[in-house]
């Protein structure tokens, strides 16, 4: 027995163990959310329930669990109609269903508003946009609705035109405000051309918009009548449905169809209904841009504050104490670094610079509030001393040799820095870069006082100079799962955003990491044993 | 026994005169009094921690690197101090070579491990780069075995290899000294014989100070030899005379392998 513990076989067992259960529990958080998110986008069928009472609901099954009561099995359906009914989701017990049905003409309505619409095509109003002539009403009503879609996509284009409008806009209050500043008076030339070219934009502003509304109100003039499962009527515009399929009737591909236009909807669309329906696209951009502005910070002032600490600081202790500092520094709690940024960032360097550069402005505050610039700040700072200590580490594992041999051959300290050492440490230091990328985008906490919203109206780049504001507010996903998740009115309905949004942030650590660990395999094959 | 009269050096490349060396306020050497001869071996001999790497890296300054190390006293370059103020580090690496005890090979390829010393210099134009590359690894016969991959890691080579490589590396530099500091002692004996050839080559054109443990390679490969012991200059003579007849009864046991 005694030999047996000596031979460290249950030490070997126990290490194995530990490492076993680590990897266990990630692995179910990552299939718990596979499972949630990946689901969420898969059209269910519907499900018709006559119950004992008389009525009659409509929807997707949800979930089906043991009642309450003890006996039999109740079930979550999802009902949607929330203007009707007020809420989306009811439970139902099993045994007060009468009868249940797949009615294959069914719809689901995915709207801009309210919700999903469960229920049945009843009339069409639709003009000319698909002839009367043709088929069954379900294939005009599919007909009409893509085209809807399409003339929506041309009034969204004049949409972008006004916002540029506004841009330029308030480019020329900025100025007006800034000679009045100057003590120029009403009749001064430049005021007097500013004035002029504000009239004729805000002609085309004004002209523009009217013929958004004239285009929108005859756009919501085809529309079409929905009975839901009651029996009650719904006119509905085909302006404000985003899809509508019949899902019992879809066959497998069809299926994988609409599934695969759900995900470029994520992708590529922005928000609606508070967040929680539609797509992503300005908190993925504003994640990924964010992680790039910090890592622009926090690279070069980790790298280069390590090559000082290690190659050019005389070791003694000063330079422990330092190191010391930056150590602990990565054991801050986040938010005291939002707080920081907020203090120093955003009201103080921010604010000075408001004061000293955009003075016309105050008190509205231009670079004196949240925005990318800061939040990106923050987390370099944050994010610093990792960079720092691996950097430090990767140059520390180079033999004292290697150094030497670079020395005695004539070459100052920073050739050799440039030419042989910053080279061989250059895996170490990414694999810092992979860390901090890793930390800066699972931070919430600092960046909800540096400069993330809920809704952005305006991603941090565009068409308009200098085409990359920084100081402009922006959406993150990890905040985006902190508010449907927890902020938002409508919980229930939320919850499977609250998945695939977490799947996404997952998916893009994952995809900056794995890119970042390629690179440094390749520089760790050249500056260490092995072939070019 | 009869006391050998110290050889006579006329032209001396390096004169060491009174040197002491400080580790912080530990003292390393006492007092050297040595003089080099010129496109000769020198083998420096002594048991471990007597102090002869610190005296080698003298002659390079390769002891400014440690934070706490002091120097007193001279030595001459080609009779300019180099432990002047006004010496400029850099070029006197340049003339005074080393290749060290471990080959250290830069993570680069066989070709720009060469040419490293010339690059740093400034030396851009190619023809010149690559005809140095060649005349320093044939110098260091390592040409034959690597001309077909002077592109390939230098990291593949083998360790004999390698050390040649080192010292292709410091003689493209055109070093008026080549200081090694035990270079063969992490070699096995057949590349161990080919340095050792090598060094045998290289003493027409340069002055060698070669640092060792193995007695048969001081003896085999050197001119003159130095021995010291405890940070004190023993004894310093001809080669040949000091195995064959050592002034002193410290040199003779120690050659003969009766300590250190």
């Amino acid at each position: 027995m005694q030999k047996y513990w000596r031979t460290g076989e249950p030490y070997v067992w126990a290490t194995g163990a530990a490492l076993s259960l680590t990897l266990l529990i990630a692995l179910t958080l990552i299939v718990v959310v596979m499972i949630n998110g990946l689901g969420v986008f898969w059209p269910d069928d519907l499900e018709q329930a006559t119950l004992k009472s008389g009525r009659t609901l409509l929807g997707e099954v949800v979930k089906r669990e043991p009642a309450a009561s003890g006996e039999g099995y109740r079930k979550q359906y999802k009902i949607g109609n929330r203007d009707i009914y007020g809420l989306d989701f009811r439970w139902v017990d099993e045994a007060d269903i009468e009868a249940l049905a797949q009615p294959a003409d069914a719809f689901i309505l995915e709207r801009e508003e309210y919700g999903n619409f469960y229920g049945y095509l009843q009339s069409l109003d639709v003009g000319g946009l698909a002839p009367e002539s043709s088929s069954d009403d379900a294939a005009r009503l599919f007909a009409a609705h893509e085209r809807v879609r399409e003339l929506k996509e041309d009034v969204e284009d004049l949409e972008d035109a006004v916002s540029g409008l506004s841009y330029q806009l308030e480019n020329i209050r900025r100025q007006l405000l800034e000679a009045e500043y100057q003590g120029l008076g009403p009749n001064h030339p430049k005021v007097e051309a500013l004035e002029r070219e504000q009239a004729i934009l805000q002609d085309d502003f004004r002209q523009l918009v009217d013929r958004i509304n004239s285009e929108t109100r005859q756009l919501r003039q085809y529309h079409a009548t929905f009975t839901e499962a009651d029996g009650q009527q719904r006119d509905i515009a085909l302006a404000d449905i985003v899809r509508a399929y019949r899902p019992n009737q879809m066959d497998f591909v069809q299926k994988v169809g609409v599934y695969l236009s759900k995900l470029k909807e994520l992708f590529l669309a922005d928000p609606r209904e508070s967040n929680t329906e539609g797509g992503l696209f300005p908190a993925i951009f504003g994640t990924v841009l964010l992680i790039f502005t910090m890592s622009l910070f926090s690279f070069p002032l980790g790298v280069i504050a390590a090559i000082y600490l290690r190659e050019y600081a005389r070791e003694g202790l000063l330079v422990r104490l330092v190191r010391i500092a930056v150590n602990n520094l990565a054991g801050i709690p986040s938010i005291v670094y939002g707080i920081f940024g907020l203090g120093f960032f955003i009201y103080g360097i921010g604010g000075t610079i408001d004061r000293l550069f955009f003075p016309e402005m105050l008190p509205t505050p231009t670079y004196g509030t949240g925005g990318l610039l800061w939040a990106s700040l923050t987390l370099a700072l944050l994010t610093v001393p990792v960079v720092i200590v691996a950097t430090e580490e990767a140059l520390g594992a180079i033999p004292r040799e290697i150094r030497e041999g670079s020395l005695a051959l004539g070459s100052t300290k920073f050739q050799t820095l440039v030419r042989i050492l910053l080279p061989m440490s250059s895996p170490g230091i990414m694999t810092g870069l992979i860390l901090a990328m890793a930390r800066a985008a699972g931070e919430v906490a600092p960046l909800m006082i540096t400069g993330v919203v809920k809704l952005a109206p305006t991603l941090p780049i565009d068409g308009n100079f200098p085409f990359l504001h920084l100081d402009r507010k922006f959406m993150h996903l990890g905040f985006h799962i902190y508010d449907i998740g927890f902020q938002s009115p409508n919980v229930e309905a939320a919850k499977p955003m609250v998945f695939v949004t977490t799947l996404l942030l997952v998916l893009i650590v994952l995809v900056m990491s794995s890119v970042a660990i390629r690179l440094r395999n390749k520089m760790k094959k050249r500056y260490t044993f092995g072939t070019f | 026994m009869s006391k050998t009269a110290p050889p006579e050096i006329k032209d001396p490349i390096i004169e060491v005169e009174h040197l002491d060396f400080y580790y912080g306020t530990e003292k390393a050497l006492h007092g050297i009094d040595l003089l080099f001869p010129r496109r000769h071996v020198t083998a420096l001999i002594g048991p471990s921690g007597c102090g002869k790497s610190t005296l080698l890296r003298c002659f390079n300054r390769m002891n400014d690197l440690i934070d706490i190390s002091e120097v007193q006293g001279n030595i001459l370059l080609n009779g300019a101090n180099i432990y002047e103020s006004a010496t400029d580090v850099i070029e006197l690496r340049r003339r005074v070579g080393m290749v060290f005890q471990k080959s250290n090979p830069f993570p680069k390829s066989i070709y720009e491990n060469v040419v490293y010393g010339l690059r740093i210099a400034g030396v851009k134009n190619k023809t010149v780069l690559a005809e140095t590359a060649e005349r320093s690894l044939k110098g260091a016969a390592l040409w034959d075995e690597v001309k077909d991959r002077l592109n390939q890691s230098a990291l593949g080579l083998s360790g004999g290899q390698m050390q040649r490589l080192c010292i292709a590396r410091a003689i493209a530099v055109n070093p008026e000294v080549i200081l090694m500091d035990e270079p063969c002692s992490a070699l096995d004996p057949k590349s161990t014989s080919r340095v050792e050839e090598l060094i045998g080559k290289l003493r027409n054109d340069y002055t060698i100070i070669i640092v060792t443990h193995n007695m048969q390679q001081a003896a085999r490969v050197s001119d003159y030899t130095a021995f010291l012991y405890e940070g004190h200059l023993v004894e310093f003579g001809l080669t040949e005379q000091m195995f064959m007849k050592p002034a002193k009864k410290q040199t003779e046991d120690y050659i003969t392998g009766r300590f250190g």
